[in-house]
This record gives C-alpha cells, structure tokens and sequence, in this order.
C-alpha cells in the first residue's frame, strides 16, 4: 500500500460490488486527495493567506465555482443554452437583501437556501419557453429573462428598501458567533463560508448527475425523441434543470454580495456576469462538475496571473498597455485552449490521468 | 400474463391514416398483432413502414382510425405514455446517447422503473442508492444478455455502427417492454453481425416472451425470424400472411417488381 499512495496506480483495485464501480472516485488514491484536498482548503488558507488572497482570488473563485456548477447542470448536462445567470444571481441576491431586512432574526445559511429557492421559482418560470425553441433561440429567451430582472429590480425601489443610492448592502449576520457578513466580518470566515457552500452542493451537484435526474437531463441533451419514447417528460425535466440550476446562481449571487462584494447595485449582475459563467463552463468543460471548477479558476485567475507576471520577470511597461496586453492575452489564450481542447480542461485533466496511469510506458 | 388470460391480439391497429398536409403517408391500415409473435413489416421506400411505428409509439397521431394496446385505446398518447404502457422502439438511424457511456445508456432504458424522491436522489442516500444498484444489477444482466461486457464504460459515439444498434436494443430491453418496435435492426450490417442481431431477436421473443414488430429490408432475415409479413405499399396494406405465402403473393411481387404490361 505504501507504494500505492506515492504512484497513481489501480492495478490490484478489483471492484467487486457495484457500489464500487459507481462510487465517485473509484479509484483509491482519487479519494485520498479529494479528502485531503477539502481538509487542506478548510484549513490552509484561512490560518495562512493573507486578505489579498483570500478577498480578491479565493473568495470570488468560490462563489463563481457555485454559479458555473449550476449554468453546467443546465448546459452541460439538460443542454439548454443560457444567458440568464446573471439576472437569475440578481434574483438571489435581492431575495437575501430583502429577507435580512425583513426577517432579522433569520439565520444566514436559511436566508441563502431561501434566495436559492426564490431564483429557482423565478427560472421555472423563465424555462417553460425551452419547451417549443431550443438552442441559440432558447438563448435568446434567457436573454429576455436577464434584461427583464435587471431593468425590474432598478425600476422598483421597494427590492432596494427605497435606498436612493439604489444599492443593497450585507447587514451584520453572524453564525455559530463567528460574525460572516457584513463590513466587520473577517475574509477568513466568509471564505469559510462560500467553501462550504461550495463543497456541499458540488456533491449534490454530482450525486444528482450520476443518477436517475442526471440521465434523464442528458438524454433530453444528446437525443430528445428517443428521450421520450424511453419515458423522460421533456417539459419537467426540463423545468426541473432550469429550477436547480437558477437555485445554484440564486445562492452564488446572495454571496456575491454578503460574502464578496458588501454591497452592490444591478451593474453588478449585469449581462456581463451570464457571459462569463458561461465561459467558465465552456472552457472547464460542459458536463463536468469538476471542469466547473477548473473554468471557474482559469477565467478568474489567469486575468490576475497576466497582471502580475510582467512586474514578476521583471518588465516594466506602461499601465495602460499592460492592461490591453493582458486582454489580448487572455482572449488569445481562451482561443487556443478552445482549438486544441474543445471539451475543456476538464477532458485535458483527464486525458493526462489516462497517460498518467500508463507512465512511464508511452502505450 | 400468460397466454390463455390475453385473449384478444396485444396490439390492435385499426384503419389508422396518417397524413403531412396533401401526402397520405398512412391510409386505413390495419393490423393485429398477437402476444408473443413477431411480425414483421416489409415494403418499397416511403411505403409508410416508419410512419407505421411512428404512430404505434406515439411520435404521429392518427387523423383517422384507432389503436388499441393489451385491449385499452391509446391512439392519442403522447411518445413517453406510450413507454409507460411496456412498448418500447430502436429507431432506424442509431438514437442513442451519444455523449453518455454504453452503461448510463442502458440505465436510462430503466427510467420508468425507477421511483424518483429528489432529496434522497441528492444525497445519494439510502433508497435512491439502494435502486440505483439494484438495477445497475438489471443492466448487467441484459449486457451479458447482449455480450457486450467490454464497452461497458465507453461513450456511445464512439463505438462502431454494428454495437450501436445492439446498445440500442440493449437499452430498449431494459425497460422490459410487453411490445418492442425495432425500425430497421439489421440496416448496414455485414452478415455475421446480422446472424448476431437475428438470434438476439429471437433469444428476446423466446426467453421473455416479448412481442416484436419489425421493419427489414433484408428478405433472408424476414423470411427467417418472422411468424407473419405485412407488406405496405404506397401507405396502404397490400399482404399480410406467413412468409412462405408472401414469397408467392402476387400483389407483393409487382410492388417490388413492377406491373408486368400484358400485352
């Protein structure tokens, strides 16, 4: 076993129940870092990262981890094109100001499930039209859906309690006497709380995809007729995706706001927002729960990476040209990745532990 | 159900026509097909032999006529209450599941089978784990069935066409269908992949007693595997008899043929 742990080996991983095979990590070392990852990032960064790392990479990273887990389970995995995430994390958002204002006493984590569940009914709601047009038209549809909510939420002053700034702030909310939200709350404890967040829906994420839910949204996805005559109701699976998938951006656009930004106005969920997550999920990799991750990270960090590389090696150059290399790189690099990897980092991840299981034998 | 409790014939399809605008694809066909039977259904291009099992599954709806499965009128069905009822279908050009494995695939055959209950199903706990088991179970049994134990794990699109339709029967038999469709089984298969698929087809029929109706282009086959021919023509039923009378059914031969011009 010792060796097993230091190379990334399965020979001698006999599977002999089912239950086995259909285990997440099938495969020992997997799981062994998988765990150790999460213990590491509950632990690590909060005694460790300073609050640059913390507030302006880990803390947005999780949060758009959530909202690119949930535009995957709807593109991804039910294939229904979206352009409404941003206008469906408003939703949540608004939902969360508007509950902390008028329930005090409500516990943070309840008022979070609770936006989810508004933002989930409002993208039922926005989902029914996937029944008659599919593809870039749904897209279209969404769209609808994302220019409608905006202009809602800045027309009528009651989602902003009538502040005339037309801002919403995170009030001070504490849980288990760790203050979470807020100006006083700590970046350490909001990362806290976005990776938990985070952790446990990714697994329901996952749980959901790897059954009975998740087949019927995939073959609604690759073959919607012979869906059908298996028994899958197009329009509730359908609405079913849309509903899960708004509750996941619901939740990632209260945190926006109450773990990430303190407060903010519609601009902040702006049609902006929907195309990156969906960058995200595109270049993680669509039907992927990890490539959610892995978008999320590479559309977030690469950006901050291009800004501190030319100081890091030493060029000094004008910020105004720095800043317009950084976007032709990044655009660049967005490109390259799509051309030589269609199916994202996720597929590369996994092409290189195909190879890795090989190595060091090239067949 | 046995036999003798069945009574009358499983499927009842009675002077259904279908059209698309001007185009009669269907007109007054009839056909009764008995438990247990396999029939199958042979005719020129565009003769309706599609559009029959179309309407059958629930895909086209009749503007005349009637359909009737185990005794009880289903002409109106919507395709997934059609499943419901225990008729399932292949279709002619590979449906399958392209971006899912051969597994997810036949998994998703058992759909109706399956009880859903959100929560648990997210939590992957207790009963939603226990089901998903029970028939990964299911599903093994018909992969063996099938003998395709080997591509388990990969993703349907890229197997070749031969194992893609067997992967598509394999997932129309994992919901234990009474009636089972299959538009074109064989189309594209070299000859030994056809004597694989025919004794499949007749493995199926005798070990679990399902109905078959098939569509074939390939006459050694029909001539082989079938209880009973019906030959459309034209959208109208010319023949129905045991294959040795259809070789000699003179209606058949000049649909295939032509009319010979007396002179």
């Amino acid at each position: 076993m010792g060796r097993l742990e230091v190379i990334y080996r399965e020979a001698g991983q006999f599977k002999a129940t089912y239950a086995s095979d259909q285990a997440i990590f099938p495969i020992v070392q997997d799981r062994v870092v998988v765990v150790a990852i999460a213990v590491v990032a509950f632990v690590v960064p909060p005694l460790v990262a300073g609050e640059y790392w913390l507030q302006a990479i880990l803390i947005p990273f999780l949060i758009y981890t959530l909202a690119a887990i949930g535009l995957n389970l709807l593109t991804g995995y039910a294939g229904q094109l979206s352009l409404g995430t941003g206008g469906f994390m408003a939703v949540g958002a608004y939902s969360a100001f508007k509950l902390t204002t008028a329930f005090p006493q409500l516990s943070i984590v309840v008022v979070f499930l609770l936006s989810g569940l508004v933002a989930a009914v409002i993208g039922l709601g926005f989902g029914i039209p996937s029944l008659r047009i599919k593809g870039f038209y749904l897209a279209v549809a969404t769209l609808a859906a994302q220019f409608f909510l905006i202009w809602l939420f800045n027309k009528v002053a009651w989602f902003t309690n009538y502040a005339s700034s037309g801002t919403i702030t995170a009030p001070h909310r504490t849980l288990l006497g760790v203050t979470v939200t807020g100006p006083n709350a700590s970046a350490a404890a909001r990362y806290v709380m976005a990776l938990a967040f985070v952790a446990v829906f990714a697994l329901v994420a996952k749980n959901l995809v790897r059954g009975r839910i998740g087949r019927s949204w995939m073959a609604i996805r690759d073959r919607d007729i012979a869906a059908e005559i298996i028994g899958v109701r197009p329009l509730r699976t359908k609405l079913l995706a849309f509903g899960i998938s708004s509750f996941y951006c619901g939740v990632a656009g209260a945190e926006l706001v109450f773990l990430y930004l303190g407060s903010a106005e519609t601009l902040a969920f702006d049609i902006n927002q929907s195309f990156l997550v969906l960058f995200m999920v595109i270049i993680g990799g669509l039907g992927s729960i990890l490539g959610s991750w892995l978008g999320a990270a590479f559309i977030l960090m690469l950006p901050i990476l291009l800004t501190n590389l030319p100081h890091a090696v030493g060029l000094t150059m004008s910020v105004a040209l720095q800043k317009q290399i950084e976007l032709m790189v990044f655009g660049g690099l967005i490109l390259f990745f799509l051309i030589v990897e269609p199916h994202g980092l996720a597929r590369l991840w996994q092409i290189g532990k195909e190879k890795l299981r090989l190595w060091p034998f090239p067949h | 159900m046995s036999r003798a409790e069945a009574g009358g014939p499983l499927l009842e399809v009675e002077g259904v026509s279908v059209r698309f605008g001007a185009l009669i694809a269907l007109n007054r066909v009839s056909l009764g097909v008995a438990r247990e039977e396999v029939v199958a259904i042979i005719g020129p291009n565009g003769a309706g032999k599609t559009t029959l099992l179309n309407a059958i599954s629930g895909f086209y709806h009749p503007y005349e006529g009637r359909i009737a499965f185990a005794g009880r009128d289903r002409t109106h069905l919507r395709p997934p209450d059609v499943a419901a009822l225990g008729i399932a279908r292949t279709f002619q050009n590979v449906a399958l599941f392209r971006g899912m494995s051969v597994l997810d695939n036949i998994m998703t055959g058992r759909l109706l089978k399956m009880r859903g209950s959100f929560l648990l199903e997210a939590l992957y706990w207790g009963p939603a784990r226990r089901q998903e088991l029970e028939h990964r179970a299911a599903v093994e049994r018909i992969i063996d069935f099938l003998e395709i134990q080997g591509i388990r794990k990969t993703p349907a699109g890229r197997l070749p066409y031969g194992l893609q339709k067997r992967v598509e029967l394999a997932r129309a038999l994992a919901a234990e269908p009474t009636l089972l469709l299959l538009d074109e089984p064989m189309a594209g298969m070299n000859v030994e992949e056809k004597e694989d698929m025919c004794r499949f087809i007749l493995d199926v029929n005798q070990e679990f007693g399902t109905t078959i109706v098939l569509i074939e282009h390939d006459m050694g086959v029909v001539m082989d595997i079938s209880d009973r021919v019906v030959v459309l023509d034209y959208g109208r039923k010319i023949a129905d008899a045991p294959p040795a009378e259809i070789r000699s059914d003179r209606a058949v031969l000049d649909a295939y043929l032509g009319v010979a011009h007396e002179s």
